[in-house]
Formats: structure tokens, C-alpha cells, sequence
């Protein structure tokens, strides 16, 4: 179905234009209301002792002198907690033979990674807390650890949990055709290489946390939350802590950052909620920076031994690897920490035509911090793989990486059709959004250049990735399972007395502009100005029900609900003009806030009818019943999930006396189909390249062999900062996808899963004229002399 | 470590008294103790940025200070720089070019921008990165950033 064209192109029409966030002034006048700007009255503050241990038993916990500290208003330990929380299990049906163990907000009576919470100091200030913290006496047995990732299934590694009887957590093998035929078939070249991600995390710059109320006379829990998926929260404190569902309301204001961080069940934020009740009085927990480095769910930390195979002619037979993942000792709850290694069995080279495919993924426990679902989940690895490949193949047969591709993408008219691995396809752009990146990025000018670089000893670069990503999920990804996460979105619209919209929206706001979006929907739409509209988004009191922002879902999904919501609310207050006005609704719309006739005259202002239903209802006929008020929602129905599809190139300068990699520009096609606001999606895709370029360069995570975690602070954990980074060209294909009206997908992880593999193909085709090549993230300038020294060995 | 100090400052314009724990740093002082909570804490060593504010004119990290040090200076947090007009060009810069998203960046890196542009800085976009250096943002490219303070620095010298 496609949208009736009025509602793209009338007068007053928002969606696709450039209008700056309204939310902005209060954001730059430092009038944000983050969790840790919230103050209550009664309010105390918790702070965690934390295991020093990657893996140890705790013997005892001495808390006497602690308890007399000043300040302090209570203590728990793990086995305090339990009495008052129910434990979790990070797994999901629909992830066949994954299995965790049951986990508690603080550890029970073995520590199983350097940071897990042991004990938890509530006291009137955080300062005090940390005081009494420091008294708390934990005897320890330090036990082996089982670190590494690569041994985890070794017989002499210590099981993390006995009953499992290894460190295996998920494995699966996905097979199309025969790919040991393929390989072996005459003429065909094999490219080989290991390829390694580095552990990395988040890093948002407002940290998790949260601050719990409860109120014992109504029994309600109100929980300000740092976060992402308010309802899903809700459930979860409900069904832990032992609260109905209705008593529990999580408030998100202003989140600081979010990228798949904030989205998780942490131990120290549902002890925060158990201490509030506990107490009957407000706590508060903000994590600082090294609970956050030590805490927060890290990512990637794949080793992945993969082959291609090619004909001389260009023509890729297929792709096999083995993908082996680390995930700390748990898998994280509810979403699971397999999700990240399926995302690579199912999406590595997806944009090319390849009739054989076998990928194996093995899951593992560990002694580190827990892993799961951040920006981009598994698409840094799953394009790695394919585009590294692709491009180690192409110099292997002398072709031109781009004229590879061309030969071996998805022909722009082949949809809907099926990927090897069997992801239902539609409406992608791969060989127009290739041909305009070549354009906008003067690739012939820019190979002249690097020719003529080298002559003066000067290595410079370009590389290139074709991808998809995974947007607007449908029940398929989580609902299925049996995680409480939402796939649908409500919107509600609401006409005020005035003229005024008043507009909520199950999704949520963590700075990607969702407000602002959704207020451009809805004006556009229903047809006022766009600062009459006043959004509220992130409470699950007043908002309608829904799966909230992540999977780059917020747009697609929730301004669909908000589209469809905008056109029922103009129905309805249509109906009633037609009866004030004695005309038929056919014969009229609404523009600038006024109904009109269908060539725009103004006939009744909105705010005249709205003032006349509501204070006036005489004047109208009695079987009129007027309704100011529509709610819809909306779920992506027939597909799993709604594909994106980008091409991006990278231009890179490599010191060969230094190892530093200089990126000179990078270039990002992206078609997230209808695009709502260029300027804020432009400068999201912009920062999801720049956490895509750190991975590539410069975030890991760095662990001792007994699992200390070695640089957990903002000084020695590096993210990109703005000197080292390129300007970022954007251009957009728009191929709306053919699931909703609106016709958006989603854009906000493309440039974290592209970017890494772009980069990756530009520093080696840099490093080839020394006859070298890197397959590590991130690709220090260590790393980068020691694969030259090894080229001129 | 329970040991107090009063103190006397001038914050936003207004004149403050108070008596403050020695170990207090300025940031957990402007925030906890006059809810001036504009001003973020990203680190609490000196490495993101996002305290940034003004103390005396010159451009300072709030967590590196204490509040004792604060003594008889003249502080201006975010609320102040909006508030008194200062950054009302940046402001309008940040928000047509959409400089931000989450926003929790955002003080620290108007303040330091702020520096900048009063330093006479160039609409030099490498200057400029490196200025803004000390700023983490994760969530924009710095493109827009650095956009925005371009912009400023043109309006007003032209
Ligand atoms: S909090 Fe002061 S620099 Fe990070
Ligand atoms: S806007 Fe989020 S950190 Fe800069």
C-alpha cells in the first residue's frame, strides 16, 4: 500500500524536512532533567561493593563497622536482596538450547566477574555510602578464572557453572547449498583470514542509573529511569519485586545516551528499586565512571575464522565461517546475549546474490562483564567479514573492489526476494546507493591521488562496504520468545480547547530527535503548525503502550502509529466540521490549524470547533458524539524485520613509521527509506560512523589473563574524540518500504555497523603495496606496525 | 574527611555562602547544593568535558576544582551563560545545525566553545576540533558541533 500523496505533499507538510528540534533550547540552556537532576524529598543514595575478583567465592560478608559509618541508613547483602527479589534467567524460547543461570541484583555466594555488586550501602549521601562501603569486609577465595575466550571450552578450563557442565551457552550452524563443492569446484580462489573484534562498550556520557520511589500506602513504585524500553522496565520491577504490573510507572526525562546500553536488567538498578521499598523512601544510584566501564554490557569480542570463494570472472560461490563469541558468565536479561552472534550467522553477506552458505556460532561464558545488544548488534561483524573478504578477493584476482561488488550485489529490481541465509528482502537500493557513493566521493580522482601518494612514500586508502541493516523488528525478534519487550507502538492525538495538539508516543527519547519526529507526523498529517504540537514521550503512565526506542525501531514503527493516529483524529474532527459547517467532509481539510475548503480557503478555525465541543456541546446535534481524541498502533506485520540497505567508503592515511591510521573523509549512502527530518537523521548516521570508526580504531576493552579489567576509565579506554575525526559526507536514496504509509525505516545503527569494515578495507588497501594486511579491531598503530614488520620479515 | 570550610562566591550573579565539605568539588557543589544541575558529571577526572564552566572568565573542569578553591570567585554554570544572554549566539548555532542530541555534552561543549569564540578563535574547523577536544560526545559526529561554532565565529566578525 502507499499513502494517498496529500499527506507527503500538501502545504504545511513537515515530514521531510529539515526542521530543528524544538527540545533544543532546553537541552542548550542547561535545563535538561536527567536522573541524577532529580531530587525527592527523603531522598538517600546507595553505593555497591564490588567484587575485585573476576571469579571467587565469597566466604564472608562483615558489614558491623560499616553499619555505624555516618550516614548509613541500611546495608544488603545478596542473600538480603533474595528474600525480596526473584532471580532471572536470560533466556528466550525462540534462541533454541541457550541457557544461563539464574541470576540475583547482587551475588550470592560466588563473585563471577570483577565489578559484579556483592553488597549495596544506602546513606544520606553517595559520598557517605562510599565511606561505609570501604568498611565492609568481604572475605574472598579467589578461584580460577576462565577468561579467555578461545579456551573457554578447553577441559582444563573452570566451568562457570557446574550444572552446565562446560562453558558452552548457544551454538548454531546455519547451511545453504554445498559449500565444500562450491569451494572445490575448478577456478574458484579461496581467500582465508581471521578476523578479531575487540571487546568494546558503550560508553555513554551520562552514566546508568536510576532513582526508585516507593509510596507502601498505594504500594507504587515509581522508578526515573536512565533508559530505553519504559514498559518493558515495568514489567520486569513488577515481576521480580513482586509488585503488580499497574503499580509500577517508570518515567524516562531526558536519557543522556543510550546505544543499546540502557535496555538491560542490571543488578545494582533492581536493588536500587528492592532498597526503595524496602525503605519506603526514595533511593537513588548513579553508577560512576568506572561501575559504568565494569558494569555496563560490553560488546563484540568475536574471533571469526572465515573463507570466500570466487571465480576468476568475480563471481563470489559462497562464504563459510566459524564465529566463536565471549559473553561474561550470564546471558544478560531479557533480550539474551546470543542475539549479537546471531545477527552475524544471519546477516554476513546479505547484499550479495550467494547460492552457498555455512556459518557455525558458538556462544561462551566467561569471567568478564556481561555482553549483549549495543548499537548495531553483530552488523560490524557480520559486514567485516563479507566486505574484508570481498575485498582481500578482489586484489587476489586484480579487480577493482567496486566493480566486485557491482558484479555480486542484489540487483536493485530482484524484490522481494530471499538472502542466503533465508532474511526475507525488500525494497533495497544496493547498486544505485554504490553508484552515487562512487560519485559524491570522486573515486576515480581520489584513486589518481593515491597513486600519485605513494609515489612520495604517502599510503593512502579507500575502502568500501555494501551492507543491510536490521530495523523496524516485528514480534519475530523478541515477543515470540517470550520476552515482556513490545514489537507495536501506540500514538495518541489529542485536540485541545485552544488548537493545540497534545501528542504521546509509546517510544522514546534519548536525543535522536524521536519528539521532534513524532511532532512533524502528527502536524504534518493533521495539519496545524508544528509548535502547536506538544509531545510526551517515556512514561508508561501517559503514554500508550509500547516497545519503546532501540533496533532503530523509533521512527518506523512509532511514527507510523503517530501517522496513523494523525489521519484517524482528522476523520473524526472532519465529521464534526462537516456537520457544524452543513458540507460534506469530502469537500474539506485541514491546513494551518484552520478547516478548510479543498483549495485551502479557511472555513472554521480548529480552536472554534474545539472551544464549541467542549464548552458549547448544546449548539451541536444530540446524536453527535464528537471524539478529539485517536489512538493507534501499529506492528510491522509479514516481515521479521524491515532491511535497510547503505554503502559507505572511507579514505585513510597510514604512517608506516608510526602505525596511526589519519581518516581523511568518510562518505555514507544510506536509504532508510522515507526520510522524516534530514537534519537530525544526517548527524545521527554521523555519530553512529564515529562509534563505528572508535571500534575500528580505538575502543577495546582491555583484561588481564586472571580478568582485571585494565583500562576501565574515560582517560584509557579511548573514544573518538574531535580532532581525530573526518568530516562524514551524508546522501540519501529513499526507497520507502512498502510495510507502512510513512514508508521510514530505520538509520540510527547503520554507520556503527558499517563503518568499522570500511575502515578496515581502506587501512588495508593502504598497507598492500608492503604486502600487508590487519583483521584486528581495533587496529592500534601496535597492531598495525607489527603485521609491517611481519610483511617485511 | 568530615572537615568543612565555608565559603563565599559569586554564582550566576548572585553572592553564595556556604559551608562545604573540603573533599566537595565544584560541580557536586553547583549541582547538590544550589540544584544548578546544568552542569554535568561525565567522569569526575578530568577527561570528558562535561563540567565545563566558567570560574573568574577562564574555561575550568567543575570536577578538578573544589568548592573551597571556589572561594571568592565568580562562577558562571550553563544557567548563567543562558540566562545573562552570553550564549545566545551559540544557542541558535547549535540548534539550526542541530549540534546535539542527547545533550548531556552539551553545556561543557558551549561553555568550551564559548572560550573559543571569545578568544577571537578562527572558523578554522581543525582549530576548532582541537579546541573542542577535551569534549567528548557520543552521540553527534562533532560535525555539527563544529559547524555551529563556525557559524558564530562568521556572523560575528562579518
Ligand atoms: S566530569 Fe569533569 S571532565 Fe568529566
Ligand atoms: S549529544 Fe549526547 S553526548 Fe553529545
Amino acid at each position: 500500500m502507499t499513502g494517498p500523496a496529500h499527506i507527503f505533499d500538501k502545504p504545511n507538510r513537515y515530514i521531510g524536512k529539515p526542521e530543528p528540534r524544538a527540545d533544543a533550547a532546553r537541552l542548550l540552556q542547561g535545563r535538561g532533567r536527567f536522573v541524577d537532576d532529580e531530587k525527592l524529598p527523603r531522598m538517600v543514595h546507595a553505593a555497591f561493593v564490588r567484587s575485585p575478583h573476576a571469579h571467587a567465592k565469597i566466604l564472608s560478608i562483615d558489614t558491623e563497622d560499616a553499619r555505624t559509618s555516618t550516614g548509613v541508613i541500611a546495608i544488603y547483602t545478596g542473600a538480603d536482596l533474595a528474600e525480596h527479589v526473584t532471580p532471572y534467567v536470560g533466556t528466550l524460547t525462540h534462541m533454541a538450547g541457550l541457557r544461563s543461570a539464574p541470576q540475583h541484583p547482587l551475588a550470592m555466594d560466588v563473585a563471577r566477574w570483577q565489578g559484579e555488586p556483592i553488597v549495596m550501602v544506602v546513606a544520606t549521601s553517595r559520598a557517605l555510602a562510599e565511606d561505609a562501603c570501604e568498611l565492609v569486609d568481604v572475605d574472598y577465595d579467589e578461584l580460577p578464572a576462565a577468561v579467555d575466550s578461545e579456551t573457554a571450552l578447553d577441559a582444563d578450563t573452570p566451568v562457570i557453572h557446574p550444572e552446565f557442565g562446560s562453558n558452552l551457552a548457544w551454538e548454531r550452524d546455519v547451511i545453504a547449498g554445498d559449500i565444500d563443492a562450491a569451494f572445490a569446484a575448478p577456478g574458484v580462489h579461496v581467500v582465508e583470514r581471521e578476523f578479531r573484534f575487540g571487546r568494546h562498550t558503550g560508553v555513554t556520557l551520562e552514566s546508568r542509573g536510576t532513582l526508585c520511589d516507593y509510596d507502601p500506602s498505594e504500594d507504587q513504585l515509581t522508578v526515573y529511569y536512565s533508559g530505553q524500553a519504559p514498559h518493558m522496565m515495568q514489567v520486569i520491577f513488577s515481576k521480580h519485586l513482586g509488585l503488580p504490573e499497574e503499580n509500577v510507572r517508570v518515567i524516562s526525562n531526558d536519557v543522556g545516551g543510550s546505544f543499546g546500553i540502557k535496555i538491560h536488567t542490571y543488578g545494582d538498578e533492581i536493588a536500587t528499586a528492592a532498597a526503595a521499598k524496602l525503605l519506603r523512601r526514595p533511593v537513588k544510584f548513579i553508577a560512576d565512571r568506572f561501575e559504568s566501564f565494569v558494569t555496563d554490557i560490553h560488546a563484540r569480542d568475536h574471533i571469526v575464522k572465515a573463507k570466500m570463494g570466487i571465480t576468476g570472472a568475480g563471481t563470489i560461490v559462497g562464504i563459510d565461517f566459524d564465529d566463536l563469541t565471549g559473553i561474561g558468565p550470564f546471558s544478560m536479561y531479557p533480550r539474551t546475549s546470543a542475539i549479537e552472534c546471531n545477527q552475524v550467522l544471519n546477516l554476513t553477506g546479505a547484499p550479495y546474490v550467494m547460492e552457498n552458505y555455512r556459518a557455525k556460532g558458538r556462544v561462551v561464558f566467561q569471567n568478564k562483564t556481561l555482553m549483549c545488544q549495543y548499537r548495531a548488534v553483530g552488523h560490524p561483524i557480520a559486514m567485516a567479514i563479507a566486505d574484508g573478504l570481498l575485498e582481500d578477493a578482489a586484489r587476489k584476482i586484480g579487480m577493482d573492489p567496486v566493480a566486485l561488488r557491482e558484479l555480486n550485489l542484489m540487483a536493485d529490481d530482484s524484490y522481494p526476494r530471499t538472502s542466503a541465509t533465508g532474511m526475507k528482502l525488500d525494497d533495497l537500493s544496493h547498486k544505485r546507493a554504490l553508484r552515487k557513493l562512487t560519485e559524491i566521493m570522486d573515486y576515480q580522482g581520489l584513486r589518481a591521488d593515491q597513486t600519485e601518494a605513494r609515489k612520495d612514500g604517502i599510503y593512502r586508502g579507500i575502502g568500501f562496504v555494501s551492507m543491510v541493516e536490521v530495523t523496524n523488528p516485528s514480534p519475530m525478534f523478541y515477543g515470540i520468545g517470550g520476552a515482556p519487550i513490545a514489537s507495536q507502538d501506540g500514538a495518541t492525538l489529542r485536540l485541545d480547547a485552544g488548537g493545540a495538539l497534545h501528542v504521546s508516543s509509546s517510544i522514546t527519547e534519548q536525543g535522536q530527535g524521536t519528539n521532534a519526529i513524532l511532532a512533524q507526523v502528527a502536524a504534518g498529517v493533521f495539519g496545524v503548525d508544528l509548535n502547536r504540537v506538544k509531545v510526551t514521550t517515556g512514561d508508561t503512565a501517559t503514554t500508550p503502550y509500547g516497545g519503546g526506542t532501540w533496533a532503530s525501531r523509533g521512527a518506523g514503527i512509532g511514527g507510523e502509529a503517530m501517522l496513523l493516529a494523525a489521519q484517524a483524529l482528522k476523520d473524526q474532527v472532519l465529521e464534526v466540521a462537516g456537520v457544524m459547517l452543513q458540507t460534506g467532509v469530502e469537500k474539506l481539510d485541514i491546513r494551518d490549524g484552520a478547516v478548510t475548503d479543498l483549495e485551502g480557503n479557511e472555513r472554521l478555525p480548529l480552536a472554534d470547533l474545539a472551544r464549541t465541543v467542549y464548552y458549547r456541546g448544546n449548539e451541536l446535534p444530540n446524536d453527535l458524539n464528537p471524539e478529539l481524541i485517536a489512538t493507534r498502533h501499529y506492528r510491522v506485520t509479514d516481515f521479521p524485520f524491515v532491511f535497510t540497505n547503505g554503502a559507505m567508503a572511507a579514505h585513510v592515511e597510514v604512517d608506516t613509521a608510526t602505525g596511526f591510521v589519519k581518516v581523511l573523509h568518510f562518505w555514507a549512502v544510506e536509504d532508510c527509506g522515507r526520510v522524516i527530518n534530514p537534519l537530525l537523521v544526517d548527524e545521527q548516521i554521523r555519530g553512529g560512523v564515529v562509534q563505528g570508526i572508535g571500534g575500528a580504531l580505538y575502543e577495546e576493552c582491555h583484561y588481564s589473563p586472571d580478568g582485571q579489567f585494565m583500562n576501565a576509565t574515560m582517560a584509557d579506554y579511548m573514544v573518538p574524540m574531535a580532532s581525530e575525526m573526518p568530516d562524514i559526507t551524508i546522501a540519501h536514496i529513499e526507497t520507502p518500504t512498502k510495510t507502512s504509509v510513512l514508508g521510514a525505516k530505520g538509520a540510527g545503527e547503520a554507520g556503527t555497523g558499517g563503518a568499522p569494515a570500511a575502515i578496515l578495507n581502506a587501512v588495508n588497501d593502504a598497507l598492500s603495496p608492503m604486502g600487508a594486511s590487519i583483521w584486528q579491531m581495533p587496529m592500534t598503530p601496535e597492531r598495525i606496525l607489527t603485521v609491517l614488520d611481519k610483511a617485511a620479515e | 574527611m568530615s572537615r568543612s570550610i565555608d565559603i563565599k562566591l559569586r554564582v550566576n550573579g548572585e553572592n553564595v555562602s556556604a559551608t562545604v565539605p573540603a573533599r566537595l568539588n565544584l560541580v557536586d557543589f553547583l549541582r547538590e547544593e544550589l540544584c544548578l544541575t546544568g552542569s554535568h558529571v561525565g567522569c569526575e577526572h578530568g577527561v570528558c568535558g562535561a563540567c565545563t564552566l566558567t570560574v573568574d572568565g577562564d574555561t575550568v573542569r567543575g570536577c578538578l576544582m573544589l568548592a573551597a578553591q571556589a572561594n571568592g570567585k565568580e562562577i558562571t554554570t550553563i544557567e548563567g551563560l543562558a540566562d545573562s544572554g552570553q550564549s545566545t549566539a551559540l544557542q541558535a548555532a547549535f540548534t539550526k545545525r542541530n549540534a546535539l542530541q542527547c545533550g548531556f555534552c552539551t553545556p561543557g561543549m558551549l561553555a568550551s566553545a564559548l572560550g573559543y569564540v571569545n578568544a577571537g578563535g578562527a572558523a578554522d574547523r581543525d582549530a576548532i576540533r582541537q579546541h573542542i577536544s577535551g569534549n567528548y560526545c557520543r552521540c553527534t559526529g562533532y560535525q555539527s558541533i563544529v559547524d555551529a561554532i563556525c557559524d558564530v565565529i562568521e556572523e560575528t566578525r562579518t
